[in-house]
């Protein structure tokens, strides 16, 4: 073995009632390396640093560090921190209401006299962010600070803690390219220390950009170890799937031509707008079309959804559905007028955590049909059944609370929630974040399949090439404001970015 | 596939099975009902002991169930409140208080003291439970519509509900003199069971009924688990959290009423009088997560039952009213730790380990 190893694990083992999670799983981590650990959802890449930080105990195996005789078992993630392993998760683990400085330092406050030392907090606070080059004042309160900051800082905190293992769950998932490439930055800058790092997403190009090493799960057993340079992309996906990977590359051409002659309005919206969030806009969506909604992070592509759905109380304009005009104050009125909505933050808006499967995707109907025509225990069942065999739904079964399916399982959940309920417009908010690239294209097969049945679909996503694949139109945001629709042969990579990017092209730096 | 496995699992090992028994909602607010009715037959000889005296039953598990009623029934409404709003409805005992005086100066006429009803009776009763359900709803507008924090807005009514009601009784203490108002706290014509008990059961049945037969459980639990998601799948939050206020409220009414045909007067310093602790401490006995989401009525229920065996038992054992509330609360802790997830995991790391410790080839499954 090579003496830089810093980290082995061997031989991993961890069942969880009904499911073999992890299955002779062997990783080894090498100092000053960034090792990207894929899959696909429920391969076992967060049961395997669950076990490794000890927010779950595995049943069998082995696991050492580098200057550690005896091997170690974490029963906890303080544990593991004292071991030298910190993870930053997907969603930042931070106090929003407290300093910058109190962050870095909470638990472990320079004191004097028992009192805290502010200014000694403030003053080293300070020296690190300098050090690691995050351009924040130590002194702002943390919710001030944007989110690819905030997943500096934590960052920040584990290293400051003196970690060797530094892992990065899925960190880049809510971030936009610049605010990646300055993650990526630090990422190296702290392997040129010699930390080694795991690196947990779901996107290749970042695994390519930035990787050493490559460890690849399925299914809870270990594929294999490579380097990132002996391993073109179409082998990692085939590896990643298990099988030989054909349907990414044109799953619309299959769809072309089989769109409606004539274009049938189901929405239009005139003027709508909401006050702070989306300026008013003009959107046509018709029968049988996938539209999608471009736009950088916080530019309003989920905010115009929501005026239209109702989510947020449009207070401008008006919304035609299906050519009559339509009073939408709640989502309720919306759902009862044929739409469905697929909101972008799945664990804050979407899922009931829980609550079963079967409820999860029955409660958007039971909503539409009113409390008083209660669903019977077999519509129930029936329906769930239909949807988790449609979808592919991976459950112990459908009494299964969904927050122990993976993300990508409940997703599937939502989305059959929603389509339980018929809808003739489907809005669809980032629904492929943070799911494995299987799941990915299988939804995507789904939007063009349902559009093809005539449904209207609004698509949102920030991979613009996913976009590419599935809209067949696409509408421009900048700022909160709508500036214009793009289709046909200005539908490429380019094409899209420039509009996004505006005349001067400037504006992109912007949050 | 996955499914069969763990069936097969299932059948191979008995352990599971176990397993299965334990890990019940309701598995151990039933234990703890249990154990106190064990402490009580070990204390007190003859407490399963029931005789037909005078053509009624007396017994203390008779005084056990009958004395729970009031406490039943508002651990019902609190369970509800307490699973769509995460918080608890520390009014209710106050509540209690207004529809007795209500209920009583109606039937009184206003007097002090009366020996026939002066208006019918079941007008009285009406108003009491209309003015309890204002009451809830007043709640209900402060929690849901204005989201201030349940126990701060209930504080309101728990703080000026006793004062409302002596608003109402001018002060006083209002009698009603009339066999057929000592009905609900008393008995039934010659039935010898007394009646708060069937009252209990009534609304027990009638709100399980309510929640099964429409999507209101469902929904309550949703909106308890995640309001904003509820929203979003067209579910008005709000109201829901309205209504279960509104029937916290009505409910607190039903047992005012019986509180106060007991002693068929209004006394508003006395009825219900720190019930509300007792209906809360039903509810987490029961085994609900006081934080709001799923809930089980049962177990609530069961909980309240539990509550008032332990404090019969404790004046069986001639424990004195003003001691009461220590041992009470001894008994409590015991309780409260054993549910406790800290306790059961620790409980489950134990039972793991011991199982390591025999070096079984596949085990160490966590619950």
């Amino acid at each position: 073995m090579e003496k830089d190893v810093l980290l082995t694990m061997r031989d991993i083992s961890k069942t969880f009632p009904g499911v073999k999670a992890l299955q002779h799983v062997d990783f080894t981590l090498r100092r000053g390396e960034i090792h990207a650990l894929m899959g696909e959802n429920g391969a076992g890449k967060s049961t395997l640093i669950k076990v490794l930080t000890g927010v779950y105990e595995f049943d069998s195996g082995v696991v050492r560090m580098a200057g550690n005789d005896t091997p170690i078992v974490n029963h906890s993630p303080q544990d593991a921190q004292k071991a030298g392993i910190s993870t930053v998760y997907q969603e930042v683990n931070l106090c929003p209401n407290l300093s910058v400085a109190e962050n870095l330092f909470i638990g472990r406050e320079p004191r004097k006299v028992g009192m805290i030392d502010w200014k000694t907090m403030n003053r080293k606070s300070a020296e690190l962010l300098a050090e690691l080059d995050i351009d924040v004042a130590a002194t702002m309160k943390l919710e001030e600070v944007s989110l690819a900051n905030q997943q500096m800082i934590a960052i920040a905190r584990a290293v400051d803690m003196e970690c060797q293992v530094l892992i990065l769950d899925e960190p880049t998932s809510s971030l936009d390219d610049d605010e990646v490439a300055k993650l990526f930055k630090l990422m190296n800058r702290l392997k040129d220390k010699g930390v080694g790092i795991i690196f947990v997403t779901h996107f290749l190009e970042q695994v390519y950009a930035v990787c050493d090493r490559i460890t690849v799960l399925r299914n809870g057993e270990l594929v294999g170890e490579y380097q990132v340079k002996d391993l073109p992309r179409v082998m990692l996906v085939a590896k990643m799937m298990g099988k030989d990977f054909d349907d990414l590359a044109d799953i619309k051409s299959a769809h072309e031509g089989k769109g409606l002659g004539e274009k049938i309005p189901v929405i239009e919206a005139e003027g709508i707008s909401h006050k702070g969030t989306i300026k008013p806009f003009n959107i046509t969506i018709n029968k049988g079309e996938v539209i999608g909604l471009s736009g950088l992070l916080g530019s309003g592509r989920s905010e115009l959804v929501r005026a239209i759905y109702g989510a947020d109380k449009a207070e401008s304009g008006t919304l035609k559905v299906n050519g009559k005009e339509a009073k939408i104050n709640s989502p309720i009125d919306a759902m009862k007028l044929g739409m469905a909505y697929l909101p972008e933050d799945r664990k804050k808006d979407g899922i009931l955590a829980d609550l079963s499967v079967r409820e999860n995707i029955i409660i958007a109907m039971q909503a539409k049909r009113g409390m008083f025509k209660p669903m019977s225990r077999k519509e129930m069942e029936e329906a769930a059944d239909k949807y988790i065999e449609m979808l592919q739904i991976k459950t112990a079964s459908r009494e299964t609370p969904i927050k122990s399916l993976s993300g990508g399982n409940q997703q599937k959940v939502i989305i059959g929630r929603w389509l339980l309920t018929n809808p003739e417009y489907l809005i669809l908010d980032e629904p492929t974040r943070g799911i494995d690239i299987g799941t990915k294209t299988e939804i995507q097969k789904l939007v063009l399949d349902l559009a093809d049945q005539g449904m209207a679909v609004t698509f949102i996503s920030s991979e613009v090439e996913e976009m590419l694949r599935t809209c067949s139109r696409m509408a421009i945001l900048r700022d909160g404001k709508k500036v214009g629709e793009i289709e046909g042969a200005e539908m490429t990579q380019e094409g899209v970015m420039n509009a996004i990017a505006g005349a001067g092209g400037d504006e992109k730096h912007e949050e | 596939m996955q499914l069969q496995e763990l069936e097969v699992t299932r059948n191979m090992k008995n352990k599971f099975d176990i397993r299965k028994i334990t890990g019940m909602r309701l598995f151990m607010p039933i234990v703890c009902l249990l154990a106190v009715l064990l402490i009580n037959v070990i204390t007190t000889p003859g407490f399963f002991k029931v005789t037909l005296n005078n053509g009624v039953l007396y017994g203390y598990v008779v005084d056990v169930i009958n004395r729970a009623s009031e406490l039943v029934i508002l651990a019902v409404g609190m369970t509800l409140v307490t699973a769509a709003s995460g918080g608890q409805d520390i009014s209710v005992g106050a509540t209690m208080a207004v529809a007795g005086a209500v209920c009583c100066q109606i039937l009184s006429g206003g007097q002090v003291t009366t020996n026939t009803f002066e208006n019918p009776l079941i007008l009285a009763m009406l108003a009491a439970i209309v003015v309890a359900g204002i009451c809830g709803a007043f709640n209900g507008f402060l929690v849901a519509k204005l989201n201030i924090q349940p126990m701060v807005a209930t504080l309101i009514l728990y703080t000026a509900g006793r004062g409302i009601a002596q608003l109402i009784t001018k002060g006083q203490i209002t009698y009603v003199r009339v066999d057929a108002y000592k009905v609900f706290g008393g008995y039934f014509g010659k039935c010898p069971i007394p009646t708060p008990i069937f009252i209990a059961i009534l609304f027990v049945i009638i709100v399980y009924i309510v929640l099964k037969k429409t999507a209101l459980g469902l929904y309550i639990e949703s909106v308890g688990i995640n309001g904003t998601a509820s929203r979003l799948v067209g579910l008005n939050s709000t109201m829901i959290k309205f209504l279960t206020y509104v029937i916290c409220g009505v409910l607190a009414g039903v047992a005012g009423l019986v509180a106060s045909s007991r002693i068929y007067s209004a006394d508003a310093n006395n009825i219900g009088l720190n019930l509300e602790m007792d209906a809360i401490l039903a509810v987490a006995l029961g085994g609900n997560v006081l934080g709001g989401g799923k809930f089980s009525l049962m177990g609530s229920v069961i909980g309240a039952y539990t509550i008032q065996a332990l404090t019969t038992t404790l004046y069986a054992m001639n424990v004195s009213a003003d001691q009461l509330p220590v041992y009470k609360a001894i008994v409590v802790i015991i309780i409260v730790t054993l549910q406790s997830p800290v306790f059961k995991k620790f409980m489950a790391n134990q039972k793991a380990k011991r199982a390591a410790s025999k070096a079984v080839a596949e085990g160490g499954n966590q619950s």
